[in-house]
């Protein structure tokens, strides 16, 4: 069976799990869209105050809110297995029974705990989007939702690779960190909102060093039709540093893995 | 009176030495709530750039947001995980049991729970966000201080009520999920929480025809309440119009869990052997 086949495989049995307590399962869905909707309430009460942003409007605004929240809450659902390395796994020595597998250890961890209820806050990214779009009235052509697909994508595999990092961590702190929440919450924290509203620190922070502006930012703003003081061609290709970022993490996680000494049991 | 609260104070004392033991978790947190705080006087401040007059000012915006921080284990976001984890094991008839006032025991245990977590917090959020940050060149982002003596004081005493509240409506939370048997819902109430409270975003700011209204809900005295009053953004009548939402909250909230515990708990099914 190849990587991709046993990726579903295993996929399969954690939404057949998931499935055996539907209504646990509803309400889990239901409480991350109330929880994360909110968010996007308080968004549109700001607006209902201030009008505009640095010369962004609601529906622009929601147009970054919808692009980052779906890209997060996708990643969140595929990562969810990197939550829980250090407890269930490097704690109680677990992960050895990975290794013995001669498939990818990062394979098994995200495939295994597969977390379906992360659509929930999808759902809340698609409501921002058909209210962006709305409210847009744009008139996109293919190419228009190809870029802003593409930087779904682009924004996934970043945060996807961040929580890879987040998990990498737990070999050497063997507790879950709250600390590693400021890159991924924090991240998508402020990148549902233009980067150009931010001091020029923290927006070159968001684009050169955890670059989640070059997937999220850069590439909205083209759709928009904003000249953020990047070439178009650039900003269409930005997304592709987060498979990049993603490259490196599941390289440092083979660090981690070596890194990992059995506790035994 | 006295030998009869003996066993309340003792639950509190327990509780908060408990609390007290996880130092390292509440550093870490304190970070990411730094973190936070400033990621959202980032926002606000870009909001506030260029913009008229506003029912509060960017300063004490600023203050909100960071208030909120320091005091963010105030808010009442789950129900006790010891008390749930007892309903899903069938533990929790062992409470029938105690020859002490249930409801009295959960509130005490919520209470501690409550104000063990933002005391160890609070302070270096405080020294981070108010002392530190006004050295530096973010000062416009900095906690002020009190708009008076008497702002202060009128603070220290909302805040009180806070915690009451918050514990009032912790119980509340524990007697949902021992009546449904799961903790699973409780997540609806963190939306609830977090919007109403202020916390998403200060409540002045919602749209003045609600204004009335988001006063007397009983989420504004979580956060909003005790915040306006420290920078004196309700003074005169709406300062004890504040504080008497925060008091009427509590004692409805207690008749209300008071009542509902007791039929919950005369017909509790046990779970488990």
């Amino acid at each position: 069976m190849n990587g991709f086949a046993l990726y579903w495989r295993y996929v399969g049995v954690s939404l057949r799990g998931q499935m055996l307590y539907p209504t646990a399962f509803l309400l889990r869905l239901c409480s991350q869209f109330l929880v994360t909707i909110v968010e996007f309430g308080g968004v549109w009460v700001l607006f209902q105050r201030f009008h505009h942003v640095r010369g962004w409007a609601f529906a622009q605004v929601a147009l970054f809110y919808a692009i980052t929240s779906i890209a997060f809450a996708l990643a969140d659902g595929l990562s969810r297995g990197f939550d829980n390395v250090g407890p269930m796994f490097v704690k109680t020595g677990n992960f050895d029974r990975l290794l013995l597998r001669p498939r990818s250890t990062a394979l098994q961890i995200t495939a295994q705990d597969f977390a379906l209820s992360s659509m929930g806050r999808v759902a809340q990214g698609v409501v921002a989007l058909m209210v962006a779009v709305w409210l847009l009235k744009p008139d996109w052509g293919v190419g228009t939702v190809v870029l802003l697909s593409w930087s779904v994508a682009g924004g996934t595999a970043l945060f996807f690779a961040l929580k890879t990092l987040e998990g990498t961590l737990s070999f050497w702190t063997t507790e879950g960190l709250e600390v590693a929440n400021t890159l991924t919450y924090g991240g998508e924290a402020a990148a549902q909102f233009p980067l150009d509203i931010y001091s020029a620190w923290f927006r070159k922070f968001l684009l050169y060093f955890v670059p989640i502006g070059c997937s999220l930012y850069l590439p909205v703003a083209l759709a928009l039709g904003r000249d953020v003081g990047v070439p178009g061609w650039a900003a269409a290709l930005a997304p592709a540093s987060g498979f990049a970022v993603l490259f490196v993490a599941l390289g440092v996680w083979g660090i981690g893995i070596r890194h990992y000494t059995s506790t035994g049991s | 009176m006295m030998i009869a609260a003996l066993p309340y104070v003792s639950i509190l004392r327990a509780r908060f030495l408990l609390m007290l033991q996880y130092r390292t978790a509440a550093w870490a947190g304190v970070a990411t709530q730094f973190w936070f705080g400033a990621i959202r006087v980032m926002t606000l401040a870009a909001f506030y750039a260029g913009a008229g007059r506003q029912p509060l000012n960017l300063a004490q915006v600023v203050t909100y947001i960071w208030l909120g921080q320091a005091f963010l284990a105030m808010l009442p976001w789950a129900a006790d995980a010891e008390i749930a984890a007892a309903v899903e094991s069938g533990n929790v008839g062992y409470e029938r049991l105690r020859p002490i006032d249930t409801y009295l025991l959960w509130f005490a245990r919520a209470l501690a729970w409550r104000v063990a977590n933002t005391s160890l917090r609070a302070g270096p959020v405080f020294v981070l966000a108010a002392l530190l940050l006004p050295l530096t060149q973010m000062h416009d982002w900095a906690w002020r201080m009190p708009a008076s003596g008497l702002s202060a004081a009128l603070f220290v005493v909302s805040i009180a009520l806070t915690a009451l509240l918050s514990a009032a409506m912790t119980v509340l939370l524990n007697i949902v999920v021992t009546a449904l048997k799961t903790q699973r819902v409780v997540g609806f109430s963190m939306g609830l929480v977090s919007l109403f409270s202020g916390l998403v975003i200060p409540l002045a700011l919602f749209p003045d025809w609600a204004q009335g209204a988001l006063l007397w809900q009983p989420f504004a005295g979580i956060a909003d309440i005790p915040y306006r009053l420290y920078f004196g953004a309700l003074t005169g009548g709406m300062a004890v119009q504040g504080l008497g939402a925060q008091v009427l909250w509590i004692v409805l909230l207690i008749l209300i869990g008071r009542w509902w515990l007791d039929r919950v708990m005369t017909r509790i099914d046990m779970q488990g052997s």
